[in-house]
């Protein structure tokens, strides 16, 4: 084939010479994507238990969930909780990605430090800290509390997106705007929001998503009357192999890739 | 020329932005000083900028020039010092209330505005009406020579056009005072001296008080009314053009403006003299612990005959002639070893008929281009 021989870059390596890395990558793919895609068949079968491949196919255990109290109760509590983490952790986070941007005081780098730690600790570490002090303060098992752990977790996302952004961004249009007669609040609102809008949104997709998927810390302070759906879930899988799950599984995967398609269009725009 | 170009219609005109509601302040800055750790960005500042000035800060790089505009604008505070506009001390008020003009070397346009967006927009902030807005705008991009350029996006302007319309949104909203830093230095040399006249010309149109930032002194003796040479933060001279050019204050003036070749000499009594000749020289001679000789290299002349009377003369080795299109230098070296180089228009077109290597020559300078200077650096 011609297209073996001919070059893949520049610097004339073929498209031969580099067929192992396109397999290695292939495979690579493959192996990210399949263990989440394989409860999609799971989850229309029609047998008692999780079976792959599934030999009679139904729509049985989408019933059962939607037909649920307790799914359903979980299913609203995660949505409003990483609806509402979205709401909180995206302009604390853009707010505090500008202030380490602008700023010029030497406590900006221990500030971002700081910022970003709960992605570098164990996250097991916060859940257990987190359950003690919602002892304490009494909102174990609250909206509250779970908006507030999760908005930990998702604010080193939003300050490392949103601070990207603003790396490339020229900081003098926004001294232009306010020698033009705009207060601070309005040349940040009108001329330098506009140029990061982008990376806002994908950040506010990545705080819900953070919301979303989180288990350990929900396993520790949700429940009561504001279970999970990821605490539910991981529940049901300890208890009985339910092929429920299966189906919220998929209800899941399509929830989380729809976000993150989305981000990325808007990534893309940045263009 | 900012002048639209073929006559204007009446609507036209009108549309022109006017000097009558444009009132330039004068600019008072006093004991401005602004430290970074160690470095003095501003040591000591002081500056009387009269209303309607056209004043150039002119220094080399790292100088304190930016530093000294963003004082003036408001992003800067200094350590102490105070600042006038008028009669109203600013130091203190927020840039978006001092009603200063400005562009930035960067230009700093706002890509997600069109041209005409751009330029409403103090104007927007302002609450002018719509209508209002509309006929402003198109008339300040008309004084840019930007008419009917409203639609355009801002990546679609080449540097020049997008300089017109940083210009052209400094001075919609009629401020009284106009900041420039280094306008024109992302320019081709071409379209840079195009620009620094038609800069000029606005300025003479508008009359608002325009504090101007460039490390270039050709373009700093063009544009400017006077020039504020500056280095370490601290302002060597304050001068027109002419004065900075023919007196300059010392050594680090004379040199960063213009070419020169630079002689040690005493003073003897009255007279000052060089390797034990006497000098006669026009002005009168600073008084300072070092002096020298400050010859500019186009004010020298080759002597052949007998010089005119009173003119010093230097007995000389020519060097090398150096061919440079509109003109020649020729180096040559002074009994003492100093080298003193001398400019003059090539003529038809060649440079032969000059002295060439070793020949011994005498060079002139009439008394009023023997200028003694302050020989420190500062
Ligand atoms: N934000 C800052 N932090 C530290 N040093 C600065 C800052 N701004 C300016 N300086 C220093 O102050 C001096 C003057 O800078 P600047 O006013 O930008 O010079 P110029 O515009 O003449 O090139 C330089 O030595 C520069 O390094
Ligand atoms: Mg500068």
């Amino acid at each position: 084939m011609r297209w073996l021989t001919s070059p893949a870059t520049e610097t004339q390596v073929t498209h031969g010479q580099r067929l192992w890395l396109y397999v290695l990558s292939v495979v690579i793919m493959i192996l990210l994507v399949v263990p989440t895609l394989i409860v999609i068949p799971m989850s229309f079968s029609d047998s008692q238990y999780l079976e792959f491949p599934p030999e009679t196919w139904s729509t049985r255990w989408y019933q059962n969930y939607f037909g649920s109290a307790e799914w359903m109760l979980a299913t609203r509590t995660s949505l409003k909780v990483a609806f509402l983490t979205m709401l909180v952790a995206t302009p604390i986070g853009v707010l505090a990605a500008y202030g380490l941007h602008a700023s010029q005081v030497a406590f900006v780098r221990i500030a971002f430090v700081l910022l970003i730690t709960p992605m570098m600790v164990p996250i097991v570490l916060i859940a257990v800290g987190a359950f003690y002090a919602y002892v304490k303060l009494q909102i174990l098992y609250t909206v509250t509390g779970l908006v507030l752990a999760h908005t930990v977790l998702a604010l080193p996302l939003v300050v490392i997106v949103t601070g990207a952004a603003l790396k490339g961004y020229d900081m003098s249009q926004e001294q232009a705007a306010r020698s033009l007669g705009a207060p601070r609040w309005r040349a940040f609102l009108t001329v330098t929001l506009p140029q990061i809008k982008f990376a806002v949104v994908t950040s506010a997709l990545l705080s819900f998503l953070t919301s979303f998927d989180e288990v350990i810390v929900a396993m520790f302070i949700s429940g009561g009357d504001n279970p999970t759906l990821t605490r539910n879930m991981f529940n049901a899988l300890r208890d009985q192999i339910d092929p429920t799950i299966a189906s919220i599984s998929t209800i899941m995967v399509l929830v989380t890739t729809g976000a993150m398609v989305l981000a990325q269009v808007f990534g893309q725009q940045r263009k | 020329m900012w002048q639209a170009a073929g006559p204007a219609t009446g609507k036209e005109k009108d549309r022109v932005l006017s000097t009558a509601n444009t009132q330039a302040l004068p600019i008072s800055v006093s004991h401005v000083t602004k430290t970074y750790g160690a470095v003095h960005a501003l040591d000591d500042v002081s500056l009387e900028i009269e209303s309607g000035e056209f004043l150039t800060l002119l220094g080399p790089s790292g100088s304190g020039k930016t530093t000294l505009l963003m004082v003036l604008a408001g992003f800067t505070r200094p350590d102490h010092g105070s600042l006038k506009f008028g009669d109203r001390e600013v130091i203190r008020t927020p840039p978006h209330l001092r009603d200063v003009g400005m562009t930035f070397q960067s230009y700093a346009l706002f890509p997600h505005m069109s041209v005409a967006g751009n330029v409403g927009y103090p104007l927007r902030l302002r609450n002018v009406p719509k209508a209002e807005i509309a006929e402003r705008v198109a008339g300040a991009l008309e004084t840019v020579q930007l008419g009917g350029f409203g639609e355009r996006r801002i990546d679609q302007l080449s540097g020049g056009q997008r300089q017109r319309v940083a210009v052209a949104r400094a001075i919609v909203f009629e401020p009284r005072i106009l900041l420039m830093d280094e306008p024109l230095s992302a320019l081709d040399k071409k379209l840079r001296d195009q620009m620094q006249i038609e800069l000029r010309s606005l300025h003479e149109k508008l009359g608002m008080t325009t504090v101007y930032v460039t490390h270039d002194q050709r373009e700093a003796l063009t544009m400017s009314d006077r020039i504020a040479v500056v280095n370490h933060g601290r302002i060597m001279q304050l001068a027109t053009p002419r004065d900075l050019y023919e007196k300059p204050a010392n050594r680090f003036v004379a040199d960063f403006i213009g070419d020169s070749t630079f002689l040690p000499v005493t003073r003897r009594g009255q007279q000052i003299v060089f390797e034990d000749q006497p000098l006669n020289h026009a002005a009168p001679a600073p008084e300072a612990p070092s002096l020298l000789l400050m010859a500019r290299p186009e004010r020298i002349h080759l002597l052949t005959g007998t010089p005119q009377e009173r003119m010093n003369t230097f007995e000389a080795v020519a060097q090398q002639v150096i061919y440079q299109g509109d003109s020649y230098l020729l180096n040559a070296q002074l009994h003492n070893g100093e080298i003193m180089s001398l400019r003059g228009a090539v003529r038809q077109g060649t440079v032969d008929g000059l002295p060439s290597e070793g020949d011994r020559i005498r060079l002139g300078l009439a008394p009023e281009d023997t200028v003694i200077i302050d020989g420190r650096e500062s």
